[in-house]
């Protein structure tokens, strides 16, 4: 652990802290899982502890998949971190609303393609949303958080996977969240096969009927 | 005309599950008057029909007992508010067929409002919260949202069950009793406290929703297998449960950079989960706020507040739109008093 010396926070995320650090002389990502005191602490041990692992191993199998990921330097489970590199770049979130619409457009696109290259790989992202994307300098567009990462293909899951995506547009993006969840589909399907992303779709629309307070639930049922 | 909305007076009735309750509001936020009258099951959990008939039993005393606490007539009134939705279908029904018949024999507007919404409403209220994340615990609901762009979003809910409702049948079943104004959430929490070994649950948490009814059946089956003390059962689920609900508050929380926690709801009654959320609030320099028990239940005050919000801004139900609407969502709904 020596030569570290942290430069910034860039982020005080709920689950983990993301420090910008030089690391030998590097500009490093330190990503440290935090003690959570609410938390009972043997419950709080094993949840960082596993995701502490978990989450190389599947940045690792998303880079298999072709979809850009920091690369790993490090994975500390005594001190819950992981040390990454940094991308230089900034989070779609930020950069949603910039945009024109054409640009907006080829960015969902984009993010499209690399759900589905995750999904036909087999991986769950398990927190799709635009802040977890990161377009850097060279316009490269990155994934980042695997914390909640998982190996499924189930069509199930890939439906609750972008079904989250879905409602996190409507949240954060509400003014164009339509227009961009279809085109994230229509990247997606063109990656995945229209076959299978009809299913998806199918899926999503399943998974939104079935929650709590849904108006469409009603109608069908009718 | 602002002091003339001021001095409005507003009824709202509650009805969307085993609370039947009453309450007064003024325009200016003054709460006048708060009674509710609870059915409580002769075994298991809320049977919806004869929910609905206790509320249509103790309605006319409910609603007398209201008008003597807040000091007024009915023909003071100005407004009716009643819960239009979500909840269990009798009970709805029961308490906007009374709201409609008020509201027609005075002649005066009816205002239909969303039953998750009136909570976070009355909570901001009680608390001055201003813009917070809200933690909306109960045994119907398990929401967590904030405002964003004209609307309360869902940050986060549960893909099933409750998570009061996966508390009350693991309570049930461990047979807990449902006493007198000692809610089954009280006793498991009287419990928890003597629990000292933490139990293995499944901990679910997808993006920033949760799941709880695989981990209620996997605690359900330790509680049957009596390989543990009651009391460790109950302090593992506590631990487990409120350890999920709080990542998900903990990453509005971040997502959204508020500083405010809002906790309401049955469960908001819960010593441990209010500590936790404080200790999330006070990580992130927010600041934590727990609705009073009488608002953070069910509540007849709630919805005459939140009724009057709607009115103030031009917002009334006309009778051809007042059925009751079961699965009403609160980010289905426009707010136009936040700017």
């Amino acid at each position: 652990m020596d030569k570290l010396v942290i430069l910034k926070q860039l982020k005080k995320g709920a689950e983990a802290t993301i420090n910008l650090s030089n690391w030998y002389g590097k500009k490093v990502v330190i990503k440290s899982r935090n003690l959570k005191k609410y938390r009972h602490p043997q419950l709080d041990e094993k949840i960082r502890k596993f995701r502490t692992i978990h989450e190389p191993q599947l940045m690792h199998e998303a880079k298999k998949a072709g979809v850009s990921t920091p690369i790993i330097f490090l994975v500390d489970t005594k001190n819950m971190l992981i040390i990454m590199e940094f991308i230089h770049g900034e989070q779609v979130k930020h950069i949603l609303k910039k945009l024109s619409k054409d640009k907006r457009q080829n960015l969902c696109v984009k993010i499209g393609t690399i759900v589905a290259k995750l999904h036909s790989h087999g991986i769950i992202h398990g927190d799709l949303t635009t802040s977890n994307l990161i377009l850097n300098d060279h316009h490269k567009l990155f994934l980042v958080d695997f914390g909640l990462a998982e190996k499924i293909s189930e069509l199930e899951a890939r439906g609750v996977d972008l079904h989250l995506m879905k409602r996190g547009l409507e949240s954060t993006h509400n003014q164009f969240s339509k227009d961009c969840f279809n085109d994230i589909m229509y990247g997606y399907s063109k990656v995945i096969g229209e076959t299978i992303a009809k299913k998806v779709l199918k899926k999503i629309q399943e998974i939104e009927r079935r929650g709590r307070y849904i108006e469409e639930r009603k109608i069908k049922s009718k | 005309m602002i002091n003339s909305l001021n001095e409005l007076y507003c009824l709202g009735i509650e009805s969307t599950a085993d609370d039947f309750g009453v309450g007064i509001s003024t325009g200016g936020g003054k709460i006048i008057a708060n009674v509710s009258n609870g059915y409580i099951p002769e075994e298991g959990g809320i049977h919806p029909r004869e929910a609905a008939r206790h509320h249509a039993k103790v309605a006319s005393e409910v609603l007398s007992k209201t008008l003597v606490q807040a000091g007024i007539k009915s023909s003071d009134l100005d407004l009716i508010a009643f819960s239009q939705g979500p909840g269990l279908g009798p009970c709805l029904r029961t308490g906007a067929t009374i709201a409609r018949a008020i509201a027609a024999y005075l002649n005066i507007p009816l205002i239909g409002v969303n039953h998750s919404i009136a909570h976070i409403e009355i909570g901001k209220l009680e608390t001055n919260a201003k813009d917070p994340v809200t933690l909306y615990v109960s045994g119907g609901n398990t929401i967590i949202s904030a405002f964003n762009s004209g609307r309360y979003r869902v940050f986060g809910e549960t893909l099933d069950i409750a998570l009061g409702n996966c508390l009350d049948v693991f309570s049930r079943e461990a047979g807990l009793k449902h006493e007198r104004r000692i809610p089954l959430g009280a006793a498991l929490e009287k419990l928890a406290l003597e629990g000292k070994n933490l139990v293995s649950l499944p901990y679910v948490v997808k993006g920033m929703d949760v799941s709880f009814s695989g981990l209620l059946t996997a605690a359900l089956n330790l509680l049957n297998q009596k390989r543990y003390r009651l009391q460790d059962l109950c302090y593992s689920l506590q631990e487990t449960t409120f350890a999920m609900v709080c990542e998900v508050t903990e990453r509005a929380l971040a997502h959204t950079e508020k500083k405010e926690i809002l906790l309401t709801g049955g469960v908001a009654a819960n010593k441990r989960l209010q500590y936790m959320l404080s200790l999330i609030a006070k990580d992130h320099g927010a600041r934590f706020n727990t609705v009073p028990l009488k608002f953070a239940t069910d509540n007849g005050a709630m919805i005459a507040w939140t009724g009057l919000l709607a009115y103030k801004n031009g917002i009334v139900t006309p009778n051809e739109k007042s059925m009751v609407k079961l699965k009403w969502r609160l980010d289905r709904i426009d707010i136009p008093w936040i700017n």
